[in-house]
């Protein structure tokens, strides 16, 4: 018992030492669930490149984020929908500037089961089924079943970004908050009767479930999330930019990471995972958002490696 | 020499006067906090509206954001109430099993194993909600998905078992031997010993132990956030999601902006969870009491 307590009480001595250690040098990034997985992969990849750094990403969603950056508790918040009004007010109370970087490109991606044979939707019945007034597949072409509605819990950024920006009014009181996307997929490669949103990176890979085309409206194309010319260009009409916040002008590993993050080698990443590059206007955006001036998409490589590299070739 | 051990006698006696001391402080500690936190609600949201209306969207921005609790007191009602439907007769079942029937041997390995799964972590048990009971579920009830207030009920009835089950036994040992000799002695069979002799004598003590198991049932969170699917809507049956009040606190309490309304809501949420759960140990543990003075 004795010597229980002793392993307690050294153990509890290391953790919070590792604690104070950590907050130092070590890049707390935390947020949006549809970012994590991308970020994450990111961050391995960067700190295999760069050793002595350490990352680390957590989820929780795009408002736990941001209230991390505001409250201090991270150095990077991750972010699917843009940042409030009322928490950019906040965050300057407490003498946080939020800075937005637009790190990749996501179409957003509803999906049903695979059992489902709807294969398309337009934008305003999408809505008006999470809006609660289609409540039956009949009603849109499908089989007599009743709708189950999918969706994120409120601390999502994907939940926000739905309401403000396809359904234009509130969710149905009927929709289950799940926790995040890939408890969606779940959920829908079990059930006939759903419907659901996920990032695009996350419809890819999900086995079972069927990714709707969607068109703007009536009469307009049906397009699926997986082209990058239907994204780029907007004929997919569910896209978004996937943001990541700093506070100020981001200086030392952050700002290492967010330009490796952006450099055509970060990008080929967010592809890999599933989501799109950022377009070129984009970019410039960042660079200034950034305080950096000219285009950061060369290799962040520091000269030595590019060196060896080079002598490899 | 006496003199020491009265010194002795009286420092342990203050010490442990502290220690229970120390208990009645934080809770009154915990809830001065929570009306504190609480009260401010009550500036925007009329009390009516908060307790009886079932519309809750903090987060609304197209309508009016809305604060009513009524449709998570149902849900968290319906799914406690649920799980002692189905851990009471199990429960006692099992502990008149244990006290009664079970030869020694049986009951040394079985009760430890009651109380081991007493310390399963609460996720673990959600878990099972998502990839057996809900599945399960769907099957039998022909639903398109198991995430429902049923399932609710059959994990938390698992987590309320092993209190039921230890509490029970423990009021079933402590009817005098008396009784149930003399039913013997009258030429009752075992059976009719224990159900008409042992039971009702011992009621009081299995009410209390179920009251105990509810008052958990009331306050698990995660295992309901994961298994009851998380719909707001009023339900109209145990075979619809609900979103129990736990639920609530915890999805939201992670991103909501300090001192406003809605924060303030979720601390008038636990204000109600904490009086509910309070009513229900005081009742438990009136009747124990009083099932004590009885017997004696």
């Amino acid at each position: 018992m004795n010597r229980f307590r002793i392993a307690l009480a050294t153990m509890l001595v290391f953790l919070s030492l590792g604690n104070c250690f950590g907050s130092d040098d070590m890049v707390q990034i935390k947020g949006s669930d549809t970012l994590i997985n991308m970020v994450q992969k990111l961050s391995e990849v960067y700190m295999a490149k760069e050793p002595g750094t350490a990352i680390a990403v957590t989820g929780g969603g795009s408002g736990t984020g941001i209230a991390g950056l505001i409250n201090k508790k991270c150095d990077i918040a991750n972010s699917s929908r843009q940042i409030k009004a009322s928490e950019v007010e906040e965050a300057n109370k407490k003498g946080v500037d939020p800075k937005r970087v637009v790190v990749a490109i996501d179409a957003l991606s509803i999906i049903v089961s695979g059992q489902n044979p709807i294969d398309k939707l337009t934008v305003d019945q999408i809505g008006k089924i999470y809006r609660g007034e289609i409540k039956n597949w009949s009603e849109v072409g499908g089989s007599d079943l009743p709708i189950t509605l999918y969706g994120r819990q409120s601390n999502s950024g994907t939940y926000d970004f739905m309401k403000e920006n396809v359904m234009f009014g509130e969710y149905s009181p009927t929709l289950k908050s799940m926790n995040g996307n890939a408890q969606i997929a779940e959920a829908l490669k079990q059930d006939a009767s759903g419907i659901g949103y996920v990032g695009v990176g996350y419809a890819k890979e999900a086995a079972g479930v069927k990714v709707l085309k969607v068109a703007s409206k009536i009469g307009a194309n049906y397009y699926d999330p997986f082209n990058m010319m239907d994204v780029k260009t907007g004929r997919y009409p569910i896209t978004r930019p996937l943001n990541q916040y700093v506070n100020g002008a981001p200086k030392g590993v952050v700002k290492d990471f967010i330009i490796y993050e952006l450099s055509e080698e970060g990008q080929a990443i967010v592809e890999q995972e599933g989501f799109f590059a950022i377009p070129d206007e984009y970019q410039t955006y960042n660079d200034q958002a950034l305080g950096v001036s000219g285009r950061i998409r060369q290799s962040p490589m520091r000269p030595k490696d590019l060196e060896e590299n080079l002598g490899a070739g | 020499m006496a003199k020491h051990n009265d010194f002795k006698e009286k420092l342990i006696h203050g010490l442990f006067f502290l220690n229970g001391l120390l208990v009645v402080f934080v809770l009154i500690g915990i809830f001065v906090l929570l009306v504190t936190k609480a009260l401010p609600a009550f500036r925007q949201i009329r009390l009516t509206e908060f307790l009886f209306s079932a519309k809750w969207n903090p987060t609304a921005t197209f309508v009016a954001p809305s604060y009513g609790i009524l449709s998570m007191l149902v849900s968290t009602l319906m799914v406690s109430i649920g799980a002692l439907i189905i851990a009471v007769p199990l429960g006692i079942g099992t502990a008149a099993y244990l006290s009664d029937v079970a030869d020694k041997r049986v009951r040394e390995i079985a009760k430890p194993i009651v109380e081991i799964l007493a310390g399963i972590p609460s996720v673990v048990i959600g878990f099972l909600g998502i990839v057996l009971v809900g599945p399960f579920i769907a099957k039998i009830f022909r639903l398109p998905n198991g995430l429902n207030a049923l399932n609710g009920s059959i994990l938390l009835a698992v987590m309320a078992l092993p209190t039921i089950i230890s509490l029970s036994e423990d009021a079933l040992n402590s009817v005098p031997k008396s009784f149930q000799e003399a039913s013997l002695a009258l030429g009752a069979t075992h059976w009719q010993t224990l159900m008409r002799v042992k039971i009702p004598a011992a009621v009081s003590g299995i009410i209390a132990a179920s009251m105990l198991g509810m008052g958990r049932a009331i306050g698990e969170t995660m295992t309901v956030l994961m298994a009851t699917g998380c719909a707001i809507a009023m339900p109209k049956s145990f075979l619809q999601s609900v979103q129990t009040m736990t639920a609530t606190i915890a999805i939201e309490m992670g991103e909501v902006p300090y001192n406003t309304t809605h924060y303030y809501a979720l601390f008038g949420i636990g204000l109600v969870l904490f009086i509910i759960t309070f009513i229900v140990n005081m009742i438990s543990d009136i009747i124990f009491h009083k099932y004590q003075k009885v017997l004696k």
